[in-house]
């Protein structure tokens, strides 16, 4: 038995935690009921100016990489505790996902 | 004297044995939706920087049958995850004021006045 | 003709038995009565050979825990009357190789118990003569709790993840580790490290927060648990970002 280096998951893992608590359902909320009812717009050029920020980015992409991190995390040890096993394939699916997710994000405000 | 200790099997099902481990799968299957819904984002992102003809078509998707009862599953789970997440806080980051334990309800009761204040901030945010 | 209750009770016996098997028996029915006086009426009047633990009868030993109507328990600590009009099922707690009848094998813990060094190990070695180690009793307070664990192993039995990995050094060894880590006397923390901040120490725990719904002692080793993975992150971090001089 050696001291684990489980805290680099677990770590992001927790904040992802946190973040996702916090804000993650006023954002569906807003997306998936005040936008489709029209209550809110999210106009193009707000969105754009926002993103092009260097702060806006960065809680652009917290808000997207955080929470994905935690649910990889947590989905590979439910997949465990589901008798899925924890080998190689469960942790690629798991953290190579979030790891897409969040490319995807930082290359796209990389990029606005 | 002869020793055959009897070693049970621990079942695939072993979470639908109890009620309490059943709301355990619950709460931990809400993280499910949660990385679904970092998904949807990260495309919204994606098509963000393709344009505002691609973010139209995005907003668009996001307002389509499918695309809200998504989100409404997504938003059930996510709720869910917030107050399972404040109710284990006080266990995983207990607070002493002073020689005094800080009761957990009041560590539980200031997540949901931060939820409400970020949720506030967002909502004046994109309201602009 | 007085009331009645009826027990179906695990049997298992290694020199005969391939599997266990349930026995039932019917005891008399009692308001005062625990599950582990019908156990003791059983073996009395009804049948001697059955084996099972058990000794203070009134829940600080920890030797009488059992798995009763599906629910990790104490058999003194549980009452017949909140079964009454049912039939109650006793077999061994969950997650440890069955002995004999309700006996389980927990060298399994005892070895766990050991890997965390339970014991208080001073920050310096100090003479006799420099006289004891003070604590308020506000310092007293910040590990109390944990000091309360009777090795029961109900926690145990109720945790899923000692289940699925037999190497998890689980809820009660971890709370003792807590225990001494928290003490403003001991100075231990790097040294139980190697096994709490192990793969198999609290990085096996999902924080189902079974082992402290069913403690009888009110320990909370799921709280002690989330607390150390916050503490092995905090030292982590640090191991990384500081040269490891010190340690």
């Amino acid at each position: 038995m050696a001291r684990s280096n489980k805290p680099i998951l677990w770590l992001p893992f927790a904040g992802g935690g946190l973040v996702a608590a916090l804000i993650t359902p006023v954002l569906i909320l807003i997306t998936g009921i005040l936008v489709p009812l029209g209550i809110l717009h999210l106009r193009y050029e707000t969105l754009a100016a926002f993103a092009h920020n260097p702060i806006g980015k960065l809680i652009l992409f917290g808000v997207v990489a955080l929470p994905a991190w935690h649910a990889a995390h947590r989905l590979r040890m439910t997949a465990h505790d589901l008798g899925l096993g924890g080998g190689f394939a469960v942790k690629a699916a798991c953290y190579g996902t979030a790891g897409l997710v969040i490319l995807v994000a930082a290359v796209a405000l990389v990029a606005i | 004297m002869s020793r055959r200790p009897y070693i049970r099997k621990v079942e695939r099902s072993w979470w639908l044995q109890h009620p309490r481990y059943v709301h355990y799968m619950i709460r931990e299957l809400t993280s499910l939706f949660v990385g679904l819904y970092c998904a949807l984002l990260a495309v919204g992102l994606l098509r963000l920087s393709q344009g505002s003809a691609a973010w139209d078509g995005f907003v668009a998707n996001l307002s389509s049958p499918l695309g809200i009862s998504f989100q409404l599953l997504c938003l059930v789970f996510a709720t869910y995850h917030s107050v399972t997440w404040f109710a284990l806080t006080p266990k995983a980051m207990p607070l002493q004021v002073k020689d005094e334990p800080v009761p957990g309800i009041v560590i539980v009761g200031a997540h949901y006045v931060a939820w409400a204040a970020v949720s506030a901030v967002v909502l004046i945010g994109a309201g602009m | 003709m007085s009331e009645v209750i009826m027990l179906e009770v695990l049997r298992y016996h290694p020199e005969t038995d391939s599997e266990p098997y349930f026995q039932p028996y019917t005891v008399p029915y009692q308001d005062d009565w625990v599950v582990l006086d019908a156990l003791n009426h059983i073996k009395e009047h009804l049948d001697a050979t059955l084996s099972y633990r058990w000794s203070c009868h009134m829940a600080v030993c920890g030797s009488c825990g059992m798995t009763i109507n599906g629910e990790p328990k104490l058999s003194c600590h549980t009452f017949l009357r909140d079964y009454r009009g049912g039939v109650i099922r006793v077999e061994p707690l969950d997650h440890f190789p069955i002995e004999r009848d309700l006996v389980i094998v927990m060298d399994s813990f005892m070895d766990k118990l050991g890997s965390v060094k339970p014991w208080l190990i001073p920050r310096e070695d100090k003479p006799l003569a420099a006289g004891e180690h003070l604590q308020s009793p506000g310092e007293l307070d910040t590990f109390h709790q944990y000091t309360q664990c009777i090795n029961c192993l109900l926690c145990y039995a109720a945790c899923p993840q000692v289940g699925l990995n037999e190497d998890f050094v689980g809820p009660a060894a971890l709370a003792l580790a807590h225990r001494y880590n928290l003490d403003s006397r001991d100075g231990g923390k790097d040294a139980r490290a190697e096994t709490v901040a192990s793969n198999e120490g609290i990085w096996e725990c999902t924080f189902v927060g079974a082992c402290s719904e069913v403690c009888p002692k009110q320990v909370d080793p799921a709280a002690a648990i989330q607390q150390t993975k916050i503490s092995a992150s905090v030292d982590w971090l640090k191991d990384l970002l500081t040269p490891r001089g010190h340690r």
